[in-house]
């Protein structure tokens, strides 16, 4: 008897522990790296860390690119996701080609937005050959640091919405469409539905994907690396300089304890300001 | 407060045909009743009215305008749902005063509107609360509070009630009724439960197939109806239906499996045609009686035919009695409790004024 | 008339604005492609944007010269590896989530969402100090034990929905016939969760095929193509490599992914739906 009612603790046993292990060693590891010295709890560490010229840049970078990339990947996502939404002609390869993104990896979106605006690229090329510009447009190199900044958001945009795309799609079909018809019965125009329907019981998916999206734009790593190397430093570019060049392990574990808790802080943050009150009640 | 008017409206999805050449007037402030199985169309046809669909052929009227392929939002209209479409992230406050707000108000009048609606629904102190606090009759009141407050030119009821439990259903068929009767506005009410139409409706439009059948005051409906599918769908229990054939031998009599009826002389213009062929008998059990036990009120003619017991159904407040006569069970109602024992054999009387004889092909009353 | 030419005007609207998206996405893939195939001469010649003449020299001195075949051969033990040991230990967590009532089963669901949300980049640092001690540095099963830590939350999740779908009666009855609840799982559930644990195996396939930070932290001679491929061509300024390779390693990483996620596309919307609540 006793048996039995463990048995679903059991199964979930070696997983639990598995992600506690992965998750809770490198956690206290990161710690220790960072904060000892010698084997005493020291700030050295940090120090070095925060003066050095590149950390500061990083941090702004990282924080810039995601207060950029978010508000437009969200913008995006829920235009699409609405139009997507009515049944039409060719819905499902639709949805699939706005999806594929998905399937590519940050790396490989990094240089496929190299071959559309490198100086032989395909965007260079459009415009020359149709007389609007006369040289082609630099994006790369250290001196064109903005335009790499803007080469950045324009790959991440196109790589990441597919995320966001997918989170606001299911949450939008999930609004059963009776709400949506008694507010037109109601005298609810386009906009007014979309306003005072729509959006609010969107909330939730749009807590979850900004939540996910802010995240993930704190570990951005591939996508600059590819297009900017260090000239756009970041942070988990910083970090992965520091242990894979510079082989110390202190700052680069310095770097990641801030990614993380930037993430904790701006996951908390969303959640607070981001509640669905209405979700909360209960009879 | 308006007429509506359909005028030969048809619907189709694809090759399918939900609703055909449809033709009704709804007189100003009249509550009618869609009345009809599943997938009869009268929920298409609803749609249509408030503009939810758009008719393949035809026109609907407002009055004097046409609104047939005006969207819902122009045509001043309320509805009630089925599943009520309450919104969850709004406190009812808020449902209630929503067609308020998009129209534009003034707000201490919307204060005013929503407070009245709620007191009418009995639903004052729930007005700030969200949905997910309120029980399913809870919500359903919101809902026709929300479709009231501002005032439509017609209102429309889509099964609000299918969704309640049967005691709950009672209560608030009497009050919807009350309700509407109180803002005289123009109501249509769609059902599959005949009860509730009959009890409710002012006028029934009775619908199959996508067809509108027969429409008429509930009497009307429930003692003439026009049609086969008429006649069976109302009345619980449903009228007793039989073959029989026309018979001219020395008088006029109704002849089938185990009865021979007579048939008054007047009955012989009507049925003319008919002598000699076969055709359906209808009665309904309650214009039928058992001789010796109980009698029927306000008849003038009656006719006999004789039966055996097989079962006896005893609801307390009436009996059925289910009544072999030759190859077909015929079912009686009586008043009170009477139980016979199975197998006895019984005189059965039957007003003659209220039999009903359909034509075996096209299924139309001939009487 | 007005009411039917502002209809028919919203609808190529409509379709107009659906074809820009459709093609915004699809214009950069196609022309990386292209590009990744070209011979150098047609890339340099700034009069040609789609090139005439094509060659396959780039993407096949990619693969063996410069090791990108090794890092295939590399990512599909370590996508592999990844999803057996994240099965063998998500399936019964999933499972368990599933079709147990238990209490802390919320908490424990909670919790592991709010793994998924734990860095990488924190994980993977710390890590290869642990492996270097273990031994563990460099090799694939390493960088497969981290994957597995990143695609485990998803993988339970994912199976408690698959098998949470699977009606409990079927269950039941055969376990009334005879078969031990082990037995009832293999014979009964797994066949019918299939279709939707393979979709499930092509997503963490495609996860741990495209994860470049792990896997360039943990490894520097067996790497994966993504890490492979980062090395190779990072940075404007240290990008040694001309630029048609850089299509051509955009090509080999991007198509194998597309054509996966091309057969379970039906499962994306719903899938991905389901694990974000």
């Amino acid at each position: 008897m006793e048996k039995k009612t463990l048995l679903p603790y059991l199964l979930i046993l070696p997983a639990f522990a598995y992600l506690m292990f992965f998750v809770g060693y490198p956690l206290v590891q990161a710690l220790y790296l960072a904060f000892t010295k010698n084997g005493a709890f020291s700030l050295e560490t940090l120090r070095r860390t925060v003066s050095d010229y590149y950390f500061w840049s990083a941090l702004k970078y990282t924080l810039a690119l995601a207060a950029v990339i978010v508000p437009i990947q969200l913008g995006l996502a829920i235009v699409l996701a609405l139009l997507v939404n009515k049944a039409f002609k060719g819905k499902d390869m639709v949805i699939y080609a706005l999806v594929i993104p998905l399937t590519i990896s940050d790396v490989a979106a990094g240089l496929i937005w190299y071959s559309m605006l490198s100086p032989y690229g395909f965007l260079n090329k459009v415009l020359m050959n149709i007389g609007l510009i006369s040289q082609p447009i630099y994006f790369f190199g250290y001196q064109y640091r903005s335009r790499e900044f803007l080469a950045i958001v324009l790959a991440e945009v196109w790589r990441a919405t597919s995320i966001v795309f997918v989170i606001i799609l299911a949450g939008l079909q999930m609004i059963s469409r009776e709400y949506l018809e008694a507010a037109e019965v109601f005298g609810a125009s386009y906009w007014t539905k979309l306003r005072r329907i729509v959006l609010p019981m969107l909330k939730p998916s749009i807590q979850s994907a900004l939540i996910i999206r802010t995240l993930f734009a704190m570990q951005i790593f591939g996508i600059v690396w590819i297009l900017a190397g260090r000239d756009i430093p970041v942070l988990a570019g910083e970090g992965f300089y520091q242990l894979t060049e510079i082989k110390d392990y202190g700052v680069a574990s310095v770097y990641a304890l801030i990614i993380a808790g930037l993430s904790i802080l701006l996951g908390a943050l969303y959640i607070k300001f981001l509640k669905a009150e209405y979700l909360e009640v209960s009879r | 407060m308006v007429e509506v008017k359909l005028d030969r409206i048809t619907k189709r999805f694809g090759n399918f045909e939900a609703v055909k050449e449809l033709t009704l007037d709804i007189k100003d402030g009249e509550f009618l009743v869609l009345l009809g199985p599943s997938g009869c169309g009268k929920t298409t046809t609803l749609r249509m009215i408030a503009g939810l669909e758009t008719p393949t052929e035809g026109r609907i009227y407002f009055g004097d305008r046409d609104v047939t392929y005006l969207p819902p939002k122009d045509r001043n209209i309320s509805m009630v749902f089925q599943s009520y479409a309450v919104w969850p992230h709004m406190k009812v406050y808020d449902n209630i005063a929503f067609p308020l707000k998009v129209k534009k108000y003034p707000e201490n009048e919307i204060k005013e509107r929503v407070k009245w609606a709620a007191e009418l629904l009995q639903i004052e102190e729930l007005l700030d609360r969200y949905p997910a606090q309120l029980s399913g009759g809870q919500r359903q009141r919101v809902a026709v509070a929300r479709a009231i407050v501002v005032e439509p030119d017609v209102l429309l009821m889509d099964e609000p009630l299918s969704n309640l439990d049967a005691k709950l259903r009672v209560a608030m068929r009497a009050e919807i009724k009350k309700l509407q009767t109180k803002l005289k506005v123009t109501t249509i009410y769609v059902t599959h439960d005949q009860v509730e139409a009959m009890t409710m409706g002012d006028r029934i439009a009775v619908m199959n197939q996508g067809r509108l059948l027969q429409v008429g005051p509930p009497t009307e409906v429930y003692l003439k109806p026009n049609s086969l599918f008429v006649a069976t769908f109302i009345g619980a229990p449903e009228m007793n239906i039989v073959d029989a054939t026309v018979v001219e031998n020395d008088g006029l009599f109704l002849e089938g499996d185990g009865f021979k009826i007579p048939l008054p002389d007047d009955f012989r213009e009507i049925l003319e045609s008919y002598i000699g062929k076969d055709v359906l008998l209808g009665v309904r059990p309650e214009h039928m009686t058992v001789k010796g036990v109980s009698t029927l009120e306000h008849v003038t003619r009656t006719a006999e035919i004789e039966g055996i017991v097989d079962f006896i159904e005893a609801l307390g407040t009436d009996t059925i009695v289910h009544a072999k006569v030759g190859g077909n069970i015929i079912k009686i109602k009586l008043p009170g409790h009477i139980p016979l024992p199975v197998g006895e054999k019984i005189k059965i009387e039957i007003d003659l004024d209220n039999i009903h004889v359909f034509d075996r092909d096209t299924e139309k009353a001939i009487i | 008339m007005r009411d039917e030419t502002k209809y028919a005007l919203k609808k190529t609207a409509f379709y107009f604005v659906i074809f820009t998206a459709v093609a915004w996405i699809l214009i950069p893939i196609i022309v990386a492609f292209l590009y990744g195939f070209t011979t150098k001469t047609d890339y340099y010649n700034p009069d040609i944007i789609i090139p005439h003449s094509y060659t396959t020299k780039y993407v096949h001195t990619i693969l063996f010269t410069l090791g990108a075949w090794e890092g295939i051969k590399n990512s599909v033990i370590v996508a592999t590896l990844t999803i057996i040991i994240s099965f063998i230990l998500g399936i019964p967590a999933g499972y368990s989530i599933a079709k147990f009532i238990f209490p802390g089963r919320d908490m424990i669901k909670l919790s592991i969402v709010a793994l998924r949300m734990f860095p990488i980049p924190v994980m993977a640092i710390p890590l290869i100090v642990l492996y270097i001690r273990l031994h563990l540095a460099d090799t694939l099963l390493g960088v497969a034990l981290a994957h597995t830590a990143m695609t485990l939350p998803f993988v339970v999740l994912i199976t408690s929905n698959i098998f949470g779908s699977v009606s409990k009666e079927y269950e039941e009855a055969a376990m009334v016939f005879g078969l031990t609840r082990l037995g009832s799982f293999i014979k009964i559930t797994l066949p019918l969760a299939l279709p939707g644990l393979a979709a499930a195996a092509m997503f963490t396939f495609v996860m741990s095929w495209n994860e470049v930070f792990v896997a360039s932290v943990l490894t520097l001679n067996h790497r994966t193509l993504p890490a492979q491929i980062l090395s190779i061509m990072a940075g404007s300024s240290g990008g040694a490599a001309p630029d048609y390779y850089k299509f051509a390693a955009a090509f080999i990483m991007t198509l194998p992914a597309m054509l996966f996620i091309f057969f379970a596309r039906k499962y994306l919307v719903t899938m991905w739906g389901i694990t974000l609540k």
